[in-house]
């Protein structure tokens, strides 16, 4: 850390800036300067695919000196001011390239999707635009290198975008000196709606001509997750470590097959549910792993139905003394009848009424 | 439709009766309400947002000009002037306002009202919890509105007479002087400790709160400023404290004239429990907020300088909305309330102040009233009693 950093990371600086923090100052200077934040500039922008209403395109992000870097497979949240949008968006992305150091260039691998704002936006986006930054994210990591001692074959099943972690756990093996020498083979199979929606075709070739004991298994079009072919790749799938990333339904189907085992590492990628109006679906409780039938009642009245004492204060919209992260779903205010969609977005659960499934921090 | 209910004023000791509205009266008053708030919440977009990070800029701006100031002794006053500005615009527009999670909708962390904490010596945390919930959900019920003289000033008749009010006026001239103390120091219920219905305990955790932020605000204001002006090191440090003074009275002086002046009116519990279950309705609490309010007019500078609570009715009536929209809406809950007979109550700086000062001195006094029966005791009795 240079002498420089550590000043502005200072408790003396923080107190002299105060209360607007350093990094409001710095950023107005410029941008790529901040002290705690992470912030990131797009250096190139590269399409991937061009497939009608769904081009996926791949960003080179340079992030701020406070990056802290990701291990291959962990995802980022990306915050973004659209042009004429007072409200700063954020999204979920997995990083595509390989495990990163402090302070170093990534890649994310955006699909544009019609109705997602901020993934149409990036997808199109030019070089120099800035993005607000998490560090990275998430448990779905691959734990091993090549300097880990034993020879257990690894497993990477992927469906559409879910390919992301899994490109950047092999391309970390690959570019650490991963080779067949290992005796770890490793399988990679993944599921694309057809060929022109295939992500990294050109790379994903390469790597299975290479005699790296890495064998690629691409599927286009109807072919859809079954067993009996797992089977036939992979002998033994249940006993081996395997990462599948992909949408619920191709995840229920993985599921399935390996049963009980806990070789298993899941991501799901979820589509935003659609809103449904009445009190149906299931009310989960992330924080203390509780799921109930939505009731219709607040969210505040449902926790405490449970059992769970959540912060309150008016119970009626005005003090948010109640506010509380939504991960997942779909929300009506009681008050003003408006529904809301947004990922990872708070809301008062005393005047926030579930609509159809949701998952919130409590 | 829409009926005009004809004010009866009861003959009551108060100056002020409050008007008697029909069940009917005030839902159908508070769903005028709330349509206003609906409207105002849908048409929220980049021009809040623009305004607010402005309004930041400006006050950014001018902190970085007050303290750069300092370092040209001839220029002490005007360096005086701009910390003072930038710190009056910092509690009353910023903090005050993105504490209350008016501009939580725009998704940046910087104007969170989980994550602003204030330039002031009371943490935001506690300052949340006293006011935004207590103070704003009981606005003006005796007895469970804290904010009614703040636990040391007699500033109702409800409340009991005690030779200890004699002292009303100096309270309040020190109150005015260590107001953003008086604000920290409010939340540990001192108050209440001398009644015994709150032990030391339970202060314990606030008190530490309080201390790490009188640490961090001391260190910024009266050590590490000055120290960075080397030999003007006095001049910075008093300057600095006339600036916090200077808002200490500013703040003050606007907040005592949202509540305190002629018009305002106060409420007992048992007035405040129409609702099913004894509890109250949505129109009532809207109704009780704005006869527990006050308004001062002015100029639109006036307004940002005192983070708009120049339109104090509007502000409790509608606590989130980015205080921006309180002058623009106020034409129209002003409307309302005339066609529903309630008070609104408004008027100049001056005479909002004369009438504050006129109920702190005269409230020193007993009254030559009969004290009224069914007060709660919690009201009646006075802090050093």
């Amino acid at each position: 850390m240079s002498t420089l950093t550590r000043i502005a990371r200072s408790r003396t600086v923080a107190a002299l800036a105060s209360p607007h923090g350093v990094d409001h100052y710095l950023s107005r200077i410029n941008p790529m300067w901040a002290a705690h934040e992470v912030r990131a500039r797009v250096v190139d922008v590269h399409r991937e695919t061009d497939t009608p209403g769904a081009p996926v395109a791949t960003l080179t992000l340079q992030p701020t000196a406070t990056w802290r870097g990701h291990r291959a497979g962990q995802y980022v949240q990306v915050g973004l001011d659209l042009p004429g949008s007072a409200r700063r968006m954020t999204r979920c992305f997995s990083i595509s390239s390989a495990a990163s150091g402090a302070g170093e260039q990534i890649t994310l691998t955006v699909r544009s999707h019609a109705e997602g704002q901020v993934s149409k936006y990036l997808v199109d986006a030019e070089p120099g635009l800035v993005l607000h930054l998490s560090q990275a994210q998430g448990r779905f990591t691959l734990p091993v290198s090549p300097a880990t001692p034993g020879i257990d074959p690894l497993l990477f099943i992927t469906g559409g975008s879910g390919i992301t972690p899994a490109l950047s756990m092999v391309r970390t093996l690959l570019r650490d000196g991963y080779d067949g020498r290992a005796g770890r083979p490793v399988t990679f199979l993944h599921y694309a709606r057809s060929e022109a929606d295939q992500i990294c075709a050109d790379e994903l070739a390469r790597i299975a001509e290479d005699d790296n004991d890495v064998t690629v298994h691409l599927r286009h079009g109807d072919a859809v997750f079954n067993e009996l072919e797992l089977r036939r790749l992979a002998p033994g799938f249940r006993d081996t470590d395997t990462w599948a990333c992909g949408p619920a339904g191709m995840i229920d189907l993985v599921r399935a097959a390996y049963g009980d085992s806990p070789r298993l590492r899941l991501e799901l990628f979820k589509p935003p549910s659609a809103a449904s109006g009445s009190a149906e679906g299931d009310l989960t409780f992330a924080g203390s792993d509780q799921r109930v039938a939505n009731s219709g009642a607040s969210i505040l009245e449902q926790a405490e139905e449970l059992g769970l004492r959540p912060e309150f204060g008016c119970r009626m919209g005005i003090c948010f003394s109640c506010t509380t992260r939504k991960t997942e779903g779909t929300v009506r205010n009681v008050l003003s009848g408006a529904e809301s969609s947004l990922p990872d977005e708070d809301i008062q659960i005393c005047v926030s009424a579930p609509v159809g499934d949701c998952v919130v921090d409590l | 439709m829409k009926t005009t209910p004809k004010p009866t004023p009861k003959p009551t000791p108060k100056p002020t009766p409050k008007p008697t509205l029909t069940a009917e009266q005030l839902e159908a008053f508070g769903e005028e309400m709330d349509a206003l708030r609906q409207r105002v919440l849908a048409d929220l977009g980049e021009d809040d947002a623009a305004y607010i990070r402005t309004v930041v800029k400006r006050q950014q701006q001018l902190e970085v000009l007050g303290r750069a100031l300092f370092y040209l002794p001839p220029a002490w006053p005007l360096a005086v002037g701009a910390l003072s500005l930038s710190k009056i615009i910092e509690n009353m527009e910023i903090g005050h306002n993105v504490m209350h999670g008016q501009y939580d909708w725009m998704g940046d962390p910087h104007l969170n009202s989980r994550i602003y904490d204030w330039d002031n010596v009371c943490p935001g945390e506690q300052w949340k919890y006293s006011h935004n919930y207590i103070h704003h959900t009981f606005t003006n019920i005796l007895g469970k509105d804290r904010d009614i003289g703040y636990g040391i000033l007699r500033m109702d008749e409800d409340q009991e007479w005690h030779p200890y009010y004699l002292g009303n006026p100096v309270y309040a001239f020190l109150l005015m002087v260590f107001f953003e103390w008086g604000v920290a120091m409010h939340d540990l219920e001192v108050e209440n400790i001398v009644r015994g219905t709150r032990t030391m305990e339970d202060n314990k955790e606030l008190h530490a709160g309080i201390m790490r932020k009188v640490r961090r605000q001391a260190l910024k204001d009266y050590l590490l400023f000055p120290a960075l002006t080397g030999p003007l090191f006095p001049l910075t440090f008093v300057g600095n404290a006339t600036a916090n003074l200077v808002r200490n009275v500013w703040a003050f002086n606007i907040i005592f004239c949202g509540h305190f002046p002629a018009g305002a009116e106060t409420f007992s519990q048992d007035e405040c429990a129409d609702g099913p279950e004894g509890r109250e309705t949505r129109g009532h609490w809207y109704y009780r907020q704005i006869l527990g309010s006050a308004n001062i007019t002015g100029s639109p500078l006036f307004h940002v300088l005192s983070g708009n609570l120049s339109h104090q009715i509007e502000h409790h009536l509608f606590p989130d909305l980015p205080a921006r929209r309180y002058p623009e809406i106020a034409p129209e809950v002003r409307e309302i309330c005339e066609r529903y007979g309630i008070e609104y109550t408004t008027g100049p700086l001056r005479k909002q102040l004369g009438s504050v000062a006129r109920k702190i001195c005269r409230l020193a006094l007993p009254d030559r009233r009969a004290p009224q029966p069914g007060t709660p005791e919690a009201v009646r009795r006075p802090l050093a009693a």
